[in-house]
């Protein structure tokens, strides 16, 4: 296969499988707050946690740059103290596949959350255990479908994604240029037969995603 | 031991405002449905928090609206076993009793999960799950689990009415049993009255977010001098009141 191909192919596994593993963390945090405390402001932290699902990609990916940019108002000092810019790196791709499958992450977990019956916890409660005991021993496990949903979710989330991508790390060949951006590339320039490889393996492997998914979570009842 | 009860907790338009004391017995909480029977169990057990109020248990004071002392439900040693969909499903019969241990090293986790196992009659299910044992199977397994961290105290809200009538008979023996072999107070809700007639070393009647009456089952139900115990029999019992003399 060719170079650019194969240099697209890792480069776009390596920014979904980090900003998926942060996602999964990120996300079963907040889910959990978002499920358990009662507090002032849960439902707008609920909104401006959504809302990357809902905004077109350039929305998020110009507020990225406000935020991370050489100049944004995170940045700057970023840029400060260590010279680095999140900017035009894989890191940034990185980014922004965290913050557009972010929410899918929460909205799947706090929902399977949001099912695991009180009287379970209680239980748990009422046996001594502290709460992080009966996030780990109870809730995580009786929430492993919808944790296992939420990140494959992400993960394919992450891996196509494009819009805040292409504007927060560029489309730099040899650096930046995810399987996505490739594509688009290849569109653009007319390379049809490249295009094509791409696009089946992109198809291929979604679907064998999902297969798995189904699979998996059929088997845990 | 025992329990020293004073609550009051206001939910919507429904007030509760209870006071009750038990030794090392078996109080009954009798009353119909929305009484606040378990609701007081929860108060006690600190799953919900009263407007004020006073709950002991053995001595420890667990909640004191005065002193602002309210110990959080992990730290009140009290049995509790809800009325159903109690087991943890993904945890088999062996490791939802291990989960009453709090700490303890493997081999005392095994010795104790293995004498529960024994007490309660449920050997050879050791491995199955929850969704594999039968409801009266399950309720033992709960009472195992609550009773093998040795609390305080055993709170049992409705814990048979799930059951169908020869389980049930089963189950208030086996409740007896615990009674004599861990010499625990308990605590039991229900509003089935031939449980409380035959379980109860006092019956606690409540009505209406409020103790009506108090004392041994032959005094309330037999001979009642008590307008309001009247009342609540002749309304929720008339054919056992046209029966008294």
């Amino acid at each position: 296969m060719d170079d650019t191909v194969l240099f697209s192919l890792r480069l776009s596994f390596q920014v979904a499988v980090i900003a998926t593993f942060f996602v999964a963390i990120v996300g079963i945090c907040i889910a959990y707050i978002l499920s358990r405390a009662d507090f002032r402001g849960k439902e707008l932290l609920d909104i401006l946690f959504t809302l990357p699902l809902v905004l077109p990609p350039t929305v998020v990916g110009y507020y990225l740059i406000i935020l991370f940019g050489r100049n944004g108002y995170l940045g700057k000092y970023l840029h400060e103290f260590t010279g680095w810019s999140i900017m035009f790196t894989w890191y940034g791709a990185a980014l922004a596949s965290f913050v557009v499958a972010l929410p899918l992450m929460i909205k799947t977990t706090r929902a399977s959350f949001e099912s695991v019956d009180k009287s379970l916890v209680d239980a748990s409660y009422t046996l001594g255990h502290s709460e992080l005991k009966t996030v780990l021993k109870v809730v995580l496990p009786l929430s492993k479908k919808g944790i296992i949903a939420g990140i494959v979710l992400s993960f394919a989330r992450a891996l196509g994604e494009f819009g805040a991508t292409l504007m927060v790390a560029g489309n730099i060949p040899g650096k930046t240029n995810t399987m996505t951006l490739t594509i688009y590339s290849m569109a653009n320039s007319g390379e049809w037969m490249k295009a094509n490889v791409l696009v089946l393996f992109f198809t291929f492997t979604s679907g064998a995603f999902l297969y798995i998914a189904n699979r998996f979570s059929k088997r845990m009842v | 031991m025992g329990l020293s009860v004073r609550l009051r907790k206001q939910v919507d338009r429904f007030l509760l405002d209870i006071s009750w004391e038990m030794g090392n017995e078996l109080a009954v909480l009798f009353g119909h449905s929305g009484a606040g029977k378990s609701m007081t169990l929860q108060l006690i057990a600190g799953l919900m928090k009263p407007d004020e109020g006073f709950v002991s248990s053995n001595g420890n004071v667990l909640y004191d609206s005065a002193a602002k002392i309210n110990l959080q439900p992990q730290r009140r040693s009290l049995g509790y076993v809800f009325q159903d969909r109690i087991l943890f499903p993904h945890m088999t019969v062996a490791e939802n009793i291990a989960y009453g241990l709090k700490s303890s090293t493997k081999h005392e986790t095994e010795k104790k999960v293995t004498e529960m196992i024994r007490l309660f009659h449920l050997e050879g299910l050791e491995r199955r799950h929850p969704r594999e044992i039968s409801g009266g199977q399950k309720q033992r397994v709960t009472l195992a689990r609550a009773l093998v961290g040795e609390p305080d105290a055993l709170l049992l809200d409705e814990p048979f009415s799930a059951l169908d009538n020869v389980l049930r008979v089963e189950m208030r023996q086996l409740l007896r049993d615990i009674r004599h072999q861990f010499d625990v107070p308990i605590v039991l809700v229900t509003h089935d009255l031939l449980e409380a007639y035959t379980m109860a070393d006092k019956v606690i009647l409540y009505s209406g977010g409020q103790v009506a009456h108090i004392g041994h089952p032959s005094e309330i139900f037999n001979n009642s001098s008590n307008p309001e115990v009247d009342f609540f029999l002749a309304l929720n019992f008339p054919l056992l009141v046209a029966h008294t003399p």
